[in-house]
């Protein structure tokens, strides 16, 4: 017990490696608003290109789509970060992990927004053509917000896969929380920082899943 | 014909309330071996309640039913067993969808009655043939129509022998033209000498089929007596208002 | 530009070189995969069974764990288990501290799912078995589990994808898996080709899978 106590909840060790968890912390959040915003940009091109009617192009975001639903972020993420420089261009770890999140995430968010879109009647369609709108206003103004708010849960439990899966951009050395947990572990050889670390990812995601479940519970119960 | 012999069920001052408001006010009923009690009313007269209690889908909140001389509202009773000899037909049908016709009147054989596989093959195919749908064992529920899958509903019941069966508006879910069907089989059970309650719509076959009806209203037995009395007699305002409305005239 | 892509991202000589250790990676990838989809899937089944059963000693620490490790990263998770492990005296290999780590988020959403699914057959099915005898847990077993385990099946699918690609994590705790033989090449070489061949070895792997997913999707609309 003690043991645990000593390496898990030590607070000494807790107050001295504060600032390095606050300062990953930050990071994390940073992150988290650049890479989400651009996912769900992503993701609405994607699926807003989908459901246009043209064959080809849809096809080629199904291939897209299931491609990047195979290939495991950090592959992805490694790739881009050591691949890129090979080609001469040179990428900073932010770049690296903005470039494959950006790959990776429109794909899911893409494919919620499809559902989404395919589950609004065509007649929604049809009648606001039929009031002088164009494609794209009907897309704006009437399709995609009925869409969206369809797959509220499907892209809120989406996002917090997404904040979860901020920690692999430590593998890449970018000091978001769990690299600078890691660092302070290794400085203080005690892993209390990294039970911190852990806390704090679940004081932000357990919210998240607690209202994903009522929201669940509150689907079934009408149905 | 219920003076003649011992009833095989006898519901005794039932109360029942849901979340304080009551909706059963002291029913008393006893139903004699053999005999078909149709029980009529307006929706939300307790009817479906006073059925449901009778196998404790619903728990009674005081009274007593005695079910072939065991009390099944004491605490002692194992309901399980009790079940087994109370049939139940719902609205719904409520059948399995992932099992085949077969497959769901065998289940409780083999997992309640722990019979072989074998035997409770047998018996499952006697109780379709019963109802005229051994033809559609092998069918799941989703490929029989709602006529079909009413009687299986009523084979799966059929299959355990149960002393009393229960059926709960067999009918109201079912197409005009599905309800002969499942009234033909009914009628079938009634002169094989099955006990039955029955809660429906159908007036007609209650004319025709029932040994005695009874009213209910507002959670109480207004009346009961045999079909022509209550059709063509009824002795409260209650009783013809409601058969007006239906047309039971 | 083009020969530079070549040379970097698609060289033969380098590619034929280390093809035996991306293959030797990809059998441990699948060793990997197919442990935690038995254990996750299993242990979240097993918890959702036992959850049905509404006993509250049960059903909290089950919404609790489920709730935990739904909300904590997968790598955070396998972190903890590796580094922070041996401070307390609890020693695991990599290969060990990833099929756990995995298994336990995969059984987290996994029993959520099936939850979802009991949650979501109707009463009638209770009522109908319960009236001819069967008990709560025959109940439970025979009629409502088996068609929430069908109704599950497509969220499940996508999320048993989802997890099972995780074992690229694995890389950072020392297995010798596809990403980390990889990685290691890569270096050797100074050459981009095996992460190349890398993605395209995952890609072997998951993309008959995602396939298969999107059929199941369309297939098991459940017609009642």
């Amino acid at each position: 017990m003690d043991l645990i106590v000593e390496n898990f909840f030590n607070l000494k060790v807790l107050a001295e490696t504060a600032p390095y968890l606050v300062r990953g912390f930050l990071v994390m959040i940073e992150l988290c608003l650049i890479v989400i915003p651009v996912g769900l940009i992503g993701g609405t091109i994607v699926a807003v290109l989908g459901s246009y009617g043209i064959p080809w192009l849809r096809w080629l975001l199904v291939v897209y789509v299931d491609l990047f639903r195979s290939l495991p972020p950090l592959v992805l993420l490694v790739f881009v970060y050591q691949g890129l420089p090979m080609m001469g261009v040179d990428i900073p770890a932010l770049g690296a992990v903005v470039l494959s999140f950006l790959l990776n995430t429109s794909a899911y968010y893409g494919e919620i927004i499809r559902a989404g879109i395919e589950s609004i009647p065509r007649g929604q369609q049809e009648a606001a053509r039929s009031t002088g709108m164009t494609r794209i206003q009907t897309l704006a103004y009437i399709v995609l917000p009925q869409a969206i708010r369809n797959v509220v849960p499907d892209l809120i439990s989406n996002t917090l896969e997404v904040i979860k899966l901020t920690s692999i951009a430590s593998v890449v050395a970018l000091p978001e929380l769990l690299r600078m947990a890691r660092l302070a572990q290794g400085s203080t050889y005690n892993p209390t920082p990294l039970i911190a670390a852990a806390a704090i990812y679940l004081a932000v995601c357990w919210p998240i899943v607690r209202f994903l479940s009522r929201f669940e519970r509150r689907m079934t119960a009408k149905a | 014909m219920s003076t003649t012999s011992e009833p095989i069920l006898r519901v005794e001052g039932l109360h029942k309330s849901f979340a304080g408001v009551e909706v059963l006010h002291g029913v008393d009923l006893a139903v004699a071996p053999q005999e078909l009690v149709f029980i009529i009313g307006p929706s939300g007269s307790g009817k479906s309640t006073l059925l449901r209690c009778c196998n404790r889908l619903e728990e009674p909140t005081s009274g007593r039913i005695v079910v072939d001389g065991t009390d099944i509202t004491a605490r002692s009773t194992d309901i399980n067993v009790v079940r087994r000899g109370i049939g139940m037909v719902f609205q719904s049908f409520n059948l399995y969808p992932h099992m085949s016709a077969l497959g769901n009147v065998t289940l409780a054989l083999t997992k309640v009655l722990g019979k072989s596989r074998a035997e409770a093959t047998e018996i499952g195919r006697a109780a379709l043939d019963r109802v005229g749908l051994l033809f559609k064992e092998a069918a799941f529920p989703n490929e029989l129509s709602g006529g079909q899958q009413q009687r299986v509903a009523i084979a799966r019941a059929l299959a355990l022998e149960p002393k009393v069966m229960l059926f709960d508006e067999p009918t109201s879910a079912l197409d005009p033209e599905l309800v002969g069907s499942v009234l033909a089989v009914m009628r079938d059970m009634r002169l094989s000498g099955m006990t039955m309650i029955v809660v429906s719509h159908e007036m007609r076959f209650a004319r025709d089929a029932a040994d005695r009806v009874v009213f209910m209203d507002a959670g109480r037995i207004v009346e009961e007596g045999p079909p022509e009395q209550i059709f063509t007699r009824p002795q409260h305002q209650r009783t013809s208002t409601f058969l007006e409305a239906v047309g039971g005239h | 530009m083009l020969a530079r892509l070549q040379e970097n991202f698609f060289n033969l000589d380098v590619a034929w070189r280390y093809l035996p250790s991306i293959g030797e990676g990809m059998i441990v990838t699948i060793h990997l995969a197919v442990l935690i989809v038995f254990t996750g899937l299993g242990l979240g089944l097993l918890l959702a069974f036992l959850r049905a059963l509404q006993w509250r000693v049960l059903s909290w620490p089950i919404v609790i764990f489920a709730d935990i490790f739904r909300a904590l990263p997968p790598l955070v998770v396998l972190i903890i288990f590796y580094f922070a492990g041996p401070f307390v005296g609890i020693r695991m290999s990599g290969f060990v501290a990833t099929w756990l780590s995995l298994s336990l988020a995969l059984a987290a959403f996994a029993e959520e799912i099936f939850w979802a699914g009991i949650l979501s057959v109707g009463r009638g099915q209770w009522e109908a078995a319960r009236s001819t005898g069967l008990r709560y847990g025959q109940t439970l077993g025979y009629v409502v589990l088996p068609q929430a385990v069908r109704l599950a099946i497509p969220p499940l699918t996508n999320r048993t994808i989802a997890v099972t690609k995780m074992t690229a994590l694995a890389s950072v705790v020392a297995v010798e898996e596809i990403l980390a033989n990889a990685a290691t090449a890569q270096a050797y070489s100074a050459n981009t080709t095996p992460l190349t061949m890398a993605a395209i070895a995952y890609l072997v792997i998951f993309v008959p899978l995602v396939a298969f997913s999107r059929w199941i999707e369309h297939r098991f609309a459940w017609k009642h």
